[in-house]
């Protein structure tokens, strides 16, 4: 079956390049258009081996033209062969000083003189000898019509020679697509490695762009989480408090109200409560101010308290790291305690938090219950995955069946 | 009885200012900010002073720092702090200043139950104390290092403890876990004996002797 298949390919490969096909004759086109980028080189060399004084100026001139040869065999590759090389991005115009400087250390530059100095005359040299093999094998192939054609010879006599001729002909007639199709690999990659930006530089570059974007748009998340929080804090909150507040004095002065009047104002001043405590949960859940007042210690022992277990915490911090990394490990704790009281019937836990030598904020939350904690299966882990992710953070899970379970957490917080 | 109020939410301060008339208190001045508090305090030497925490310019802790001068400066002023969060080592540090004066600590939220802050309001008024039962719940949060002695209290004697700290007599903490008097008496003993503090009388001396074990630093 395999080797069916790849005979299939082969074959499908060889028709494709055949001499009557697109290919041949898009390959030839571009093999050939790579003889006139090569002239001012050709004709550099010549000059500094022929003319008195072997002067050097004409190559320094193709060093000059590099830019606008670049450009030129870039052009060739799309237009003839639909190849695209990116052009190399350079941060300064080139007529500035630092715009010079700046090619002149950029390896790009050197890599494209590679290109126009060593592979360009190759490529030229075999787009020349590919023309040579199309003419010569048309020639040689219709060497019968020829001798038929042109006065003074003996018309069409069958002689060993002319057969011969013809054979050579069509075989070469035969070769040049594959010759052509084989060149024109050979140059676009060159080119494509050669003369475009580097690709494992430019994927360095992206990476450092998306990883720098993406601190944007948590810095912003996080900035509009602390906004939300404080117009809800010193907004609704407020006002939901005096509500509360008044309908409570409602209720202390007004002793001789109908029962009925009564009962709808201690279900309100109840109601204004529970609202008061839903609102609470809700900003803890966002951003807590205490948090952004006063830090991870501060934050922790609030959660640490409303814990349905005893919580042994440990915070042990010589400074405040980024607001987005608190944010990020106060999150960590406030999900991983939650979890801890859901699943792990557990009748104790510990939070350790440190900062590591090599700054990293170390997480480790362990609790005494039933393990068998699985990553892949609670919503509560993915979240916690997810969001330890997108600060570059790590996070392990160690949870044998019958338990202790240990979260560790390690957030990466800049020097 | 004069008292003086410091909140910037005017909503909550008409209302705080009708609760505090309502408790028999005579509202002698009303304020936006720390620095208006302490003008105040110093012309009117109210008997209590009533501070949000978070107020103008910085809106961070204004209050308790406002509150520690207070103390400091204002001796017989009692100082009650309402916070739309509570952080424990306000409260261990408001009571670490010496000072014969009463000291509250509340979530903003308690002024709801006008009742029960009424009464708050005369005990800390009346040199006592009142720490919010979140406050309470995070000084029991036990700190890294070291053997707990938490661990040798039943979970009773713990409940006891907790509203102990609250600033809570005999009688309301009897009242709070309905058993009687003595017994609560009997447990109290106990958690000096365990905790190895000294035993004390009256509220607020009973409170520090509770938080300077729990938090080790006042």
């Amino acid at each position: 079956m395999e080797s069916s298949g790849a005979l299939r390919r082969a074959l499908g490969w060889a028709a494709a390049h055949a001499p009557w096909s697109a290919w041949a004759w898009r390959n030839t086109a571009f093999t050939a258009a790579a003889i006139p980028p090569a002239l001012p080189l050709a004709l550099g060399f010549l000059l500094l081996l022929t003319a008195p004084g072997h002067s050097p100026v004409p190559l320094l001139l193709v060093v000059a033209l590099s830019p606008f040869l670049t450009a030129l065999q870039r052009d060739r590759c799309w237009s003839l062969l639909g190849i695209d090389i990116p052009p190399v991005v350079r941060e300064h115009p080139l007529r500035s000083f630092r715009g010079l400087t700046e090619r002149l250390r950029s390896e790009a530059t050197w890599r494209q003189y590679g290109y126009h100095f060593l592979v360009s005359p190759l490529a030229a040299l075999g787009g020349g000898v590919l023309v040579l093999t199309w003419a010569v094998g048309a020639v040689c192939a219709t060497v019968y019509a020829w001798s038929w054609a042109l006065p003074g010879t003996t018309g069409p006599g069958w002689t060993r020679q002319y057969d011969v001729l013809t054979a050579v002909g069509g075989l070469l007639l035969l070769a040049a697509p594959w010759f052509a199709a084989l060149l024109g690999r050979l140059d676009s990659g060159a080119a494509l490695a050669l003369l475009g930006p580097n690709r494992a530089r430019e994927l360095e570059r992206r990476v450092e762009d998306l990883a720098e974007s993406r601190a944007g748009v948590l810095d912003a998340a996080d900035l509009e989480r602390r906004r939300i929080e404080r117009d809800l804090h010193d907004g609704a909150q407020q006002r939901l408090v005096a509500l509360a507040m008044n309908l409570g004095i409602a209720r202390a002065t007004l002793p001789g109200l109908p029962s009925e009047a009564k009962a709808v104002i201690d279900e309100a001043h109840r109601e204004a409560k529970e609202a008061i405590e839903e609102l609470s949960s809700l900003v803890r859940g966002l951003h807590p101010a205490v948090l952004e007042d006063r830090g991870l210690d501060a934050a922790l022992s609030g959660i640490a308290a409303r814990a349905p277990l005893p919580v042994e915490l440990t915070v042990d911090l010589p400074a405040r790291p980024d607001p987005t990394v608190e944010a990020v490990a106060y999150f960590v704790v406030s999900e991983a305690l939650a979890n801890v009281a859901k699943h792990a019937s557990a009748s104790r836990c510990s939070v350790l938090v440190t900062r590591t030598a090599n700054d990293v904020l170390r997480l480790t939350v362990t609790d005494d219950g039933v393990g068998g904690a699985d990553p892949a299966a609670g919503t509560g882990l993915t979240g916690l995955r997810k969001r330890v992710g997108s600060v570059d953070g790590n996070i392990m899970i160690d949870s044998p069946r019958g338990g202790p379970t240990t979260v560790t957490v390690e957030l990466p917080c800049g020097p | 009885m004069r008292a003086v109020i410091a909140e910037d939410s005017v909503l909550l301060r008409i209302g705080l200012v009708k609760v505090l008339e309502m408790a028999g208190f005579e509202v002698a001045a009303e304020t936006g900010d720390a620095e208006a508090l302490l003008a105040a305090v110093d012309e009117h030497r109210p008997q209590l002073a009533l501070v949000d925490v978070r107020m103008p310019p910085g809106f961070t802790d204004e209050g308790v720092r406002a509150a520690l001068m207070i103390r400091q400066q204002s001796p017989a002023t009692a100082v009650l702090l309402l916070s739309q969060y509570v952080e424990e080592r306000y409260a261990a540090d408001l009571l670490a200043v010496p000072s014969g004066a009463g000291i509250g600590y509340l979530l903003k939220q308690r002024v709801a139950d006008v009742e029960e802050f009424i009464e708050t309001l005369r005990r800390v008024a009346g040199g006592g104390t009142a720490l919010d039962p979140q406050v309470v719940a995070q000084l029991l949060v036990r700190r890294g290092g070291g053997p707990d002695p938490l661990e040798r209290l039943t979970p009773r004697e713990r409940e006891v403890l907790a509203l102990m700290a609250e600033g809570r007599s005999n009688t309301g903490i009897a009242t709070e876990l309905v058993v009687s008097e003595s017994a609560v008496a009997k447990h109290i003993n106990s958690i000096f004996a365990k905790l190895d503090l000294p035993v004390a009388d009256g509220d607020h001396r009973r409170v520090l002797a509770v938080l300077r074990f729990l938090d080790g630093t006042p």
